[in-house]
């Protein structure tokens, strides 16, 4: 009985997601301009949002650092896009932000959680400082002029790497690799005890999750003609994942994915009335979203659904 | 050797100012376990009001370190004892309470901030107070004034932590908080009151660098970084260690700003990554 | 050549000192009893030679292997599992998932996730768990969470388990059920270590019993021999111990 409900979800959610599929991919061809960007940016934040939820999901290890990713895909697309192929600047892109991931995390995953939080914040303005000091220094410039890449190809590349995100995301949570994540965030001591070599399991996955976000970060860069650090290393780009992934819930892939689309939306809405008091009450929903649905709006939902579902059955 | 002096005073103002901003983190962190990511924030509240008062009322920035420090002190308060208790009755563990506070922090961060953006805009400011110089000694007199007030509120705060109840409650709820309750200490009570002092500092702080420093309402995010650095340096959940860290901290600023001024902040990077590599526990950690 | 070996084993946490210079050994097949007041330094000692701890001084050897340089995965790897005086499963995965970490991670060998689920369900059925397998581990009783920890240890096939204090809480069905698990562990060819407050069931399930008192090591020998010791005696007098029965 139970079985068939569940295969008929199953087969219905698995249909809209191959219509939302299709409809996405033939997209550039139907419209272009405004749409065609709108889609983009819910699609970048999409892929933060889930990056973030593989790792910070699962272990409760809360990742500021993905400003620092992000920015890393940016002048990374700066410095070789033209030269080199944009396809390869994305690869690149990601390779490279795995590595200072390995480093990150090798640095701060063997300690308690709220050190690597710190750095993870500090690192932000680190690479911040950074970036402008080796400019000043020894390229003698202040940000970099990227070649660009046509509306078309930036918006099938995000694609791309949305759906590769996603489908990893899946992956990872059902794997052993990602049973080992949610038992080192369940009780990191047993886990350890158990044979799980815990350090190695977060570095590792947090490195992969950096690899989704440098690459959203390169993609988009080349839909901007100059960059500085101020633009590509910003600490907003830490906090609306968050804000997204706490709102959407963070149970399954699909509540980043709302919350980014949401917030996308809300954003784009507001920026050019009220920047400054638009980012305040996206302060303020984060402050709410934690206090008052720690579930995300999916859990509310979920919560809501058994609710109705167990009325009928319960003892008066 | 005027140069030396000058780095060490100096360096001893900003050690000051450190050893203040990181006092008050570290009680927000070591006490009431709440990574007030958002510290820098209040910082910036505390300048902006001496910066208010005294354009608009002529209001002396000495008097203005008073009115910030309770202001946003009772902010601190009002914010733990609403915000912060109901996450902490809301948490299955402590680790659940220290990864959700610290994310309300953080929508704070965005909540302050950009209150302050609205009220007074993204431009530079400077507060002009005693700004004449010492003559015999050459040294800026606000400096003086400054570093005058940083010791006499370190050594008011510690005696307050050492000698008086309310001081050595929070000392207790700090080290072991279900014994704290059981011993008849009001540990909410305590937690609020101890966050709001954590927070109050900051806005002490702010007061004090708006006489020294130029401020900008985008200033607060460098200063809780630095917070978190001193914090490791002394040893986090060490308030001694943090008033050490941030002298330490201070000097060593001034070194390296004196040589080259914009390696400084890199400076304190490299000693963060140095302390994570070698001693996370840092200088009075257990 | 003892299975474990402990020498000189100590313990300091700064002026407390939580072990004393205690040596010990099991062989292998053994049942060892670790009993002692409370504070005398027991669990201290299992988490030195499951690396939860690093001991101050002394060393310990499992198959004349050192095991201080060694982290607790590798621990685990080599052979010694061990469960937790407040239990440690992982409450919002599934009780078969749980188990499995242990048979995926824990045997030192790769394997593949079916055989790993295979190796799982009968470490749930050594418990007498396996119908319970889909609930989320938090969802069940406290004596179900416990046996779910021995299963999840089972499965990363040690050779030595470390039980440390099993049966608290356990009602006197429960403890005689515990008991009786834990002579078919021994059967199975796994050495057992444990510590017990309820005294009737580690003396009658013990080869051999260790004492410990404020870290140190205050007699040794069989139950028998250790129920007449007159310090054993001395130290549990007025000591008010579970006798459940």
């Amino acid at each position: 009985m139970k079985t068939t409900t569940f295969s008929k979800t199953r087969i219905v959610s698995l249909a809209v997601l191959a219509v939302i599929f299709v409809a996405l991919a033939l997209l550039p061809t139907i419209t272009e301009g405004y749409w065609l960007t709108r889609i983009s940016d819910y699609m970048r934040y999409a892929i933060l949002a889930v990056a973030w939820v593989i790792f910070s999901g699962p272990t409760g290890y809360m990742s500021l650092a993905t400003a620092a990713f992000y920015g890393l895909g940016f002048y990374i697309a700066a410095i070789a896009n033209g030269p080199v192929p944009f396809v390869a600047v994305i690869i690149i892109a990601g390779i490279a932000s795995f590595v200072v991931a390995l480093g990150i995390g090798a640095l701060t995953l063997r300690l308690r959680g709220v050190y690597f939080t710190m750095f993870t914040f500090a690192v932000v303005l680190l690479i911040n400082n950074v970036v402008l000091e080796v400019e000043r220094l020894v390229t003698g410039t202040r940000g970099r002029f990227v070649e660009t890449e046509t509306q078309a190809v930036a918006y099938y590349a995000m694609f791309a790497v949305a759906i590769i995100t996603l489908v990893s995301a899946y992956m990872i949570r059902r794997s052993r690799h990602g049973l080992a994540l949610q038992s080192i965030g369940e009780y990191e001591e047993a886990a350890a005890h158990s044979g799980i070599n815990v350090v190695r399991t977060k570095v590792i996955i947090f490195a992969t999750s950096s690899v989704f976000m440098a690459m959203a970060g390169a993609i988009i860069a080349t839909r901007r003609t100059y960059i500085d650090p101020g633009i590509a290393f910003n600490m907003t780009t830490s906090f609306l994942p968050v804000l997204m992934a706490m709102f959407g819930g963070m149970g399954n892939l699909f509540g980043p994915v709302i919350g980014a689309v949401v917030f996308t939306e809300l954003g784009d809405q507001l920026l050019t009335k009220f920047p400054d008091l638009y980012m305040l009450i996206f302060g303020l929903v984060l402050i709410l979203a934690i206090t008052f649905m720690p579930n995300g709006i999916l859990g509310l939902g979920q919560q809501v659904w058994r609710k109705m579902r167990g009325g009928r059955r319960a003892p008066a | 050797m005027v140069v030396v002096r000058d780095i060490i005073i100096t360096g001893l103002l900003l050690g000051g100012i450190f050893a203040l901003v990181s006092v008050g983190f570290s009680l927000q962190y070591g006490v009431g376990r709440v990574l007030n990511v958002s510290h820098g924030e209040f910082i910036m509240l505390g300048s902006f009001i001496t910066f208010w008062l005294l354009g608009s009322a002529n209001i002396n920035p000495l008097v203005s370190m008073l009115v910030s420090g309770v202001f946003v002190f009772a902010i601190g308060w009002f914010l733990y004892a609403t915000l912060f208790r109901r996450l902490m009755d809301t948490s299955p563990s402590i680790e659940a309470f220290e990864g959700k506070s610290m994310l309300a922090a953080f929508g704070l961060l965005y909540v302050v901030q950009n209150l302050a953006r609205i009220i007074w805009g993204s431009q530079t400011q400077n507060v002009i107070f005693l700004n004449r110089t010492v003559t015999a000694a050459q040294i800026p007199l606000n400096r003086l004034v400054a570093l005058g007030v940083v010791i006499v509120i370190s050594a008011l705060f510690y005696l307050f932590l050492a000698r008086t109840r309310m001081g050595k409650a929070i000392r207790a709820a700090g080290q072991d908080p279900t014994t704290a309750g059981l011993m008849g200490v009001n540990i909410h009570g305590v937690l609020a009151i101890c966050f709001g002092l954590g927070l109050g500092m900051a806005g002490v702080a702010g007061s004090l660098i708006s006489t020294v420093y130029a401020i900008s309402t985008s200033m607060g995010l460098q200063y809780t970084v630095i917070a978190m650095i001193v914090v490791v340096l002394g040893g986090l959940g060490s308030v001694t260690g943090a008033m050490i860290g941030g002298l330490v901290l201070g000097v060593v600023s001034q070194l390296v700003t004196y040589f080259q001024p914009t390696m400084t902040f890199i400076a304190y990077y490299a000693i963060f990554i140095v302390l994570l590599l070698v001693r996370p526990k840092g200088i009075m950690g257990k | 050549m003892h299975l474990l070996e402990g020498e000189g084993v100590s313990k300091h946490f700064g002026g407390l000192v939580a072990v004393s210079d205690v040596d010990f050994y099991v062989d292998e097949g053994e049942i060892l009893g670790l009993i002692g007041p409370n504070g005398a330094g027991k669990t201290t000692l299992f988490n030195l030679i499951s690396a939860a701890l690093k001991p101050t001084t002394g060393k310990i050897t499992f198959k004349g292997r050192d095991l201080t340089p060694l982290p607790a995965f590798k621990i685990c790897r080599l052979g010694i599992a061990r469960t937790f005086q407040t239990v440690k499963i992982f409450p919002h995965v599934p009780v078969l998932r749980n188990v499995m970490v242990g048979a995926l991670f824990g045997t030192g060998k790769r394997i593949s996730s079916r055989d790993a689920q295979k190796k799982a369900e009968e470490a749930l059925e050594f418990v007498d768990l396996l119908s319970l397998k889909d609930l989320p581990a938090g969802d069940l009783v406290l004596a179900n969470q416990k046996r779910l920890e021995v299963a999840r240890a089972l499965a990363s096939d040690p050779q030595l388990m470390l039980l440390d204090e099993l049966m608290a809480g356990l009602t006197a069905t429960e403890v005689t059920e515990a008991m009786g698990d834990v002579r078919r562990l021994r059967d199975r060819g796994v050495t057992v270590i444990m510590i017990e407050h309820v005294m009737q069931a580690i003396m009658n399930t013990s080869d051999r019993i260790v004492v410990l008192d404020y870290g140190k090591k205050i007699a040794e020998g069989t139950p028998a021999e250790v129920a007449a010791n007159e310090k054993v005696i001395e130290v549990y007098l007025g000591e008010e111990c579970d006798v459940a029965s």
